[in-house]
């Protein structure tokens, strides 16, 4: 079973852990001014590349925090996991 | 007509004699009503005062406990977030510790929650009671890894659990809905452990 790193508590089974979706999916600056297509576009659509892609996870058999990690979408190896609080890390 | 006299039953009233079944290889065994207070505390300015109040530090590592005896007798802290802690004390004491705590963290940003009933507590020790944890728990329990003071929120056949580590004894506090399933799973684990008959 794949291992997470979890940056408060460390490396723990897969199962242990919430998927929370894309990362940095800025709330809009101005709400009201939005149309509709516009926040369709804020609430539905994501990114979907191939390759490293931050995204939200939630410890949630543990210490249920919520953290980014950068995942490789083609091999699922985990390239990085970091705080919500700091920058996401430049990964190659 | 209801009976007006409320009796407090811990969720494996009952299981007792079942549960020394393990014996010796695992001693099994609840440790009920143990008064338990989930303390969130963003603000680290008051927590020297609640330190004054438990007689004991407040574990900054992740994944640790601190013990120690204060004005309210022998207390652990458990560590369950990067500002949630979880106050384990001798039974009944839930209602003073509540508000001594509340005192101490007066006007900060804070919060103390009686979880006394949340959780019931399974003490296991004996040979092969880390074998017997092994059985469901991914998280490595060998001393090198966990040495006394470790406490670990994570998965054991399923159930969400806290895993204390102290030094003679593993202590695993599982909601109480939870406790009659994870007993029964316990004592089907460590069939391997049971005595043979003669």
């Amino acid at each position: 079973m794949q291992l997470i790193p979890c940056p408060w508590c460390g490396p723990r089974e897969e199962v242990e852990f919430h998927y929370g979706g894309q990362a940095h999916v800025a709330y809009p600056a101005e709400p009201a001014e939005l149309s509709d297509e516009e926040w369709a576009s804020f609430v539905f659509f994501r990114d979907n590349p191939r390759g490293p892609f931050a995204e939200r996870w939630s410890h949630a058999a543990g210490c249920r925090r919520w953290f980014n990690a950068v995942r490789d979408t083609r091999s699922y190896e985990l390239l990085a996991v970091y705080r919500p609080d700091q920058e996401r890390p430049v990964t190659t | 007509m209801t009976a007006d006299i409320a009796t407090r039953r811990s969720p494996l009233d009952g299981w007792t004699s079942r549960l020394a079944e393990l014996a010796p290889a695992v001693r099994l065994a609840e440790r009920p009503f143990v008064s338990q207070l989930t303390l969130r505390l963003p603000d680290s300015s008051r927590a020297a005062a609640v330190s004054t109040v438990l007689g004991v530090e407040l574990p900054s590592a992740p994944c640790t406990f601190a013990k120690g005896t204060g004005p309210h007798g022998p207390v652990e802290v458990c560590w369950l977030g990067p500002d949630e802690y979880l106050v384990l004390a001798q039974p009944g004491l839930q209602r003073t510790l509540e508000s001594a705590l509340r005192a101490a963290i007066g006007d900060a940003h804070g919060a103390v929650v009686d979880v006394s009933a949340q959780r019931t507590t399974l003490t296991l020790s004996g040979p092969n009671a880390r074998d017997l944890l092994a059985h469901g728990c991914a998280v490595d329990l060998h001393p090198s890894v966990s040495p006394t003071g470790t406490c670990v929120q994570t998965l054991l056949a399923q159930a969400g659990i806290i895993l204390l580590v102290r030094e003679a004894e593993f202590v695993v506090l599982v909601r109480a809905s939870f406790a009659t399933y994870l007993a029964a799973w316990l004592l089907d684990a460590g069939t391997e452990y049971r005595e043979q008959p003669t």
